[in-house]
């Protein structure tokens, strides 16, 4: 009767999870082991073609010759989304630990301005910063306006204004999880640092970052994974020139006209999102079994 | 106790919080080697007052001296001077060993010098074969030695407890008292020990600071506290007694004549007073004697409640329409016991009791 109910039971979440999540994968995998149509689309046909073309391209004679340019688009996909979100944990941390110290009326209201911009659709809160780093944007106008300058190249259509975005749209998965660890970090433990003797830097070192490790790490999986498949900052803010793994798809799937290969490079920024939460339960395992 | 060095040098410091005045002009030295209490009611700027003596907090005026030398302008990493949190506040990430090691290693100590440190420190709070285990995985007793070892373990020259013993149950409470005043005389490291339980402070202190309305209400050994109270604050916070209204008739030296409600008697002063002044009489249960222990000043009385306590009976008489409370110690097995609505004899010394301010 309740081992029926246990299975029976889920049996609503099991088919939202088989229609919205497994099915569609499969059905992903699937294509890009697919042959390209002929005009777009995709012919079923088993092939590894697609999965051959993100390291090698077919040259002149018809032998594949190795071709890095998509490794290099992982690459820098993977070394962006690392950079965020070392950025985001940098600038969380003091952030997290300035509204846990307020009293609780600030803190909640700071906590709700945190998750505001959530309310804002992700493509206006973008371009929004087309305004501000863009030619008469904000930034040049202040600049102007001070006399430090007389005008300056667009600040725009680079990686720096392509990882302003970035950090700007996921700063604030990292902020409240690292809040909700450092806010119970009892503040007995911090003067416990100084009265041992502990400066400033070692208390950070040694007592609130091991304290605030949980929230970090948390942080770092829900705006590492998403920068992994960042579409937009690239277009708008990065200007689109050189792109990143979630471009790629796109363009396959929309102007490329290549869904095996689009889907091959899905399943590969799938594949990567799995190995990096498979090495973090990992470790989070092993922590356990130590303790 | 004259010839020792001071250890600390509190003067006039005051503490206000927006309008409020925590502390008033508080002044007084601990020396070294003692074991001195911080005591009085809820509130009464007792953690305020630690808070300042370790860092945490900075006066709002007045200054504060360790071994002679000002430390208000030392942040708490740079005072040597350690303390023991009410909460412990042991570092939940770090084991035994690694949270009475951490203050070791901030001075700088080799590491040879820090194991053989750790270790001695393991073996004096009885924690030895618990030096690998995290704090959650402690009792509460456990908890509070390691949090003593850790304080402990820098050498510090003034040891500082917020209410150590608060958060453990009775018995432990109690063991923990010896166990404190133990470790305090081999170390030899002042101690300055903060409580609300007075019965505490009485058991371990060598002197007693009785705080009240951010004031020194008394500042003596726990005997001149007990029995030589400053004032009806400290006598009324310290143990029990009868208060009664009096009125002084005549004053020789440090004794005075005074009316009371039961009738005139003679008794000790406690504070200057002229004849004719309203005053307050304090008379401590267990200094009444009842039937054939009662002498001095006689009264008759009736009983009108009893509490068997085991080793006491505390009884309720009334002495002409006033209420004394009265403790007798049952001395024998099946000591003879007053029964409620008997007449009774009472009787304390003229030395037992205190007249105090009005
Ligand atoms: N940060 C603060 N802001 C405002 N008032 C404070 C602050 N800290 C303490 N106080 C007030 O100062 C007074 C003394 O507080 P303190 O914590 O020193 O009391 P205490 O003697 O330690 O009491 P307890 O026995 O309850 O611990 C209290 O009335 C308290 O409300
Ligand atoms: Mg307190």
């Amino acid at each position: 009767m309740r081992a029926d109910f246990r299975i029976w039971g889920l049996l609503p979440a099991w088919v939202i999870m088989g229609f919205t999540l497994i099915i569609p994968i499969g059905i992903v995998i699937a294509v890009s082991f697919a042959a390209r149509g002929a005009y777009g689309g995709f012919d079923w046909a088993l092939s590894g073609e697609p999965y051959v073309q993100i390291l090698y391209q077919v040259g002149w004679t018809d032998e594949l010759e190795f071709n890095p340019q998509y490794l290099y688009i992982i690459a820098r996909t993977l070394w962006l989304a690392a950079i965020t979100t070392l950025i985001c944990m940098a600038v969380s941390l003091p952030v997290a630990y300035y509204i846990a110290r307020q009293p609780r009326a600030v803190k909640a209201a700071l906590v709700y301005l945190v998750t505001l911009p959530f309310w804002v659709s992700m493509i206006v809160r973008v371009y929004a910063w087309l305004m501000i780093l863009g030619n008469d944007g904000v930034i040049e106008k202040a600049l102007v306006a001070t006399g430090l300058t007389s005008g300056i190249d667009s600040l725009l259509f680079n990686d720096g204004a392509m990882l302003v975005g970035m950090v700007y749209s996921y700063l604030p998965l990292m902020i409240l999880p690292v809040f909700a660890s450092v806010e119970k970090l009892d503040g007995a433990l911090i003067e416990a640092s100084h009265d041992l003797y502990a400066n400033r830097w070692v208390t950070l070192r040694r007592v609130i970052l091991p304290l605030a490790w949980p929230g970090l790490m948390a942080g770092a999986i829900l705006v590492f994974v998403p920068c992994l498949g960042a579409v937009l900052e690239p277009i708008l803010l990065g200007g689109g020139k050189q792109l990143l793994m979630g471009n790629l798809i796109q363009t396959q799937f929309g102007g490329g006209r290549n869904w095996p290969f689009g889907a091959a490079i899905a399943v590969v920024l799938m594949g990567l999102v799995m190995i990096v939460l498979m090495a973090r339960a990992l470790r989070d395992g092993g922590r356990h079994d130590a303790a | 106790m004259t010839s020792r060095g001071k250890a600390i040098e509190v003067e006039g410091v005051t503490k206000d919080f927006g309008t409020f005045r925590a502390l008033d002009g508080v002044s007084f030295d601990i020396y070294d080697n003692e074991f001195f209490t911080l005591l009085g009611p809820s509130g009464c700027g007792k953690t305020t007052l630690l808070r300042m003596l370790a860092g945490f907090d900075a006066p709002t005026s007045g200054a504060i001296r360790l071994h002679g030398k000002p430390i208000l302008d030392l942040p708490p990493h740079k005072r040597r001077v350690n303390t023991v949190f009410q909460s412990y506040a042991l570092f939940p990430h770090m084991t035994v060993e690694q949270n009475i090691a951490f203050g070791l290693e901030n001075l700088g100590w080799p590491k040879d010098r820090r194991s053989a440190r750790t270790a001695q420190m393991l073996e004096m709070v009885h924690m030895a074969q618990f030096a690998r285990r995290r704090p959650d995985q402690l009792s509460g007793g456990q908890r509070q030695r390691v949090a003593l070892a850790r304080a402990l373990a820098p050498e510090p020259e003034v040891l500082l407890l917020d209410e150590p013993l608060s958060a453990l149950d009775l018995k432990l409470r109690q063991a923990m008292r010896d166990e404190l005043r133990t470790l305090q005389r081999q170390t030899g490291i002042t101690f300055v020990f903060v409580t609300h339980d007075q019965e505490e402070a009485l058991d371990m202190s060598d002197r007693i600071c009785v705080l009240g309305q951010g004031r020194i209400q008394h500042l003596g050994t726990p005997n001149e506290i007990y029995e030589d109270p400053a004032n009806r604050f400290v006598a009324d916070f310290i143990g029990e007694t009868n208060f009664l209204p009096v009125q002084v008739i005549s004053v020789d030296g440090d004794m005075a004549s005074v009316k009371t409600p039961m009738g005139q008697v003679v008794t000790t002063l406690q504070k200057a007073a002229t004849a004719g002044q309203a005053a307050t009489l304090s008379l401590r249960p267990e200094k009444i004697g009842m039937e054939d222990q009662a002498v001095g000043e006689i009264m008759q009385g009736r009983v009108t409640n009893k509490n068997y306590m085991g080793g006491y009976t505390h009884y309720t008489v009334d002495v002409g329409g006033t209420e004394l409370r009265v403790s007798k110690r049952n001395a024998i097995s099946h000591s003879q016991s007053f029964e409620i609505g008997r007449e009774v004899r009472l009787g304390f010394r003229h030395d037992s009791a205190r007249v105090l301010g009005a």
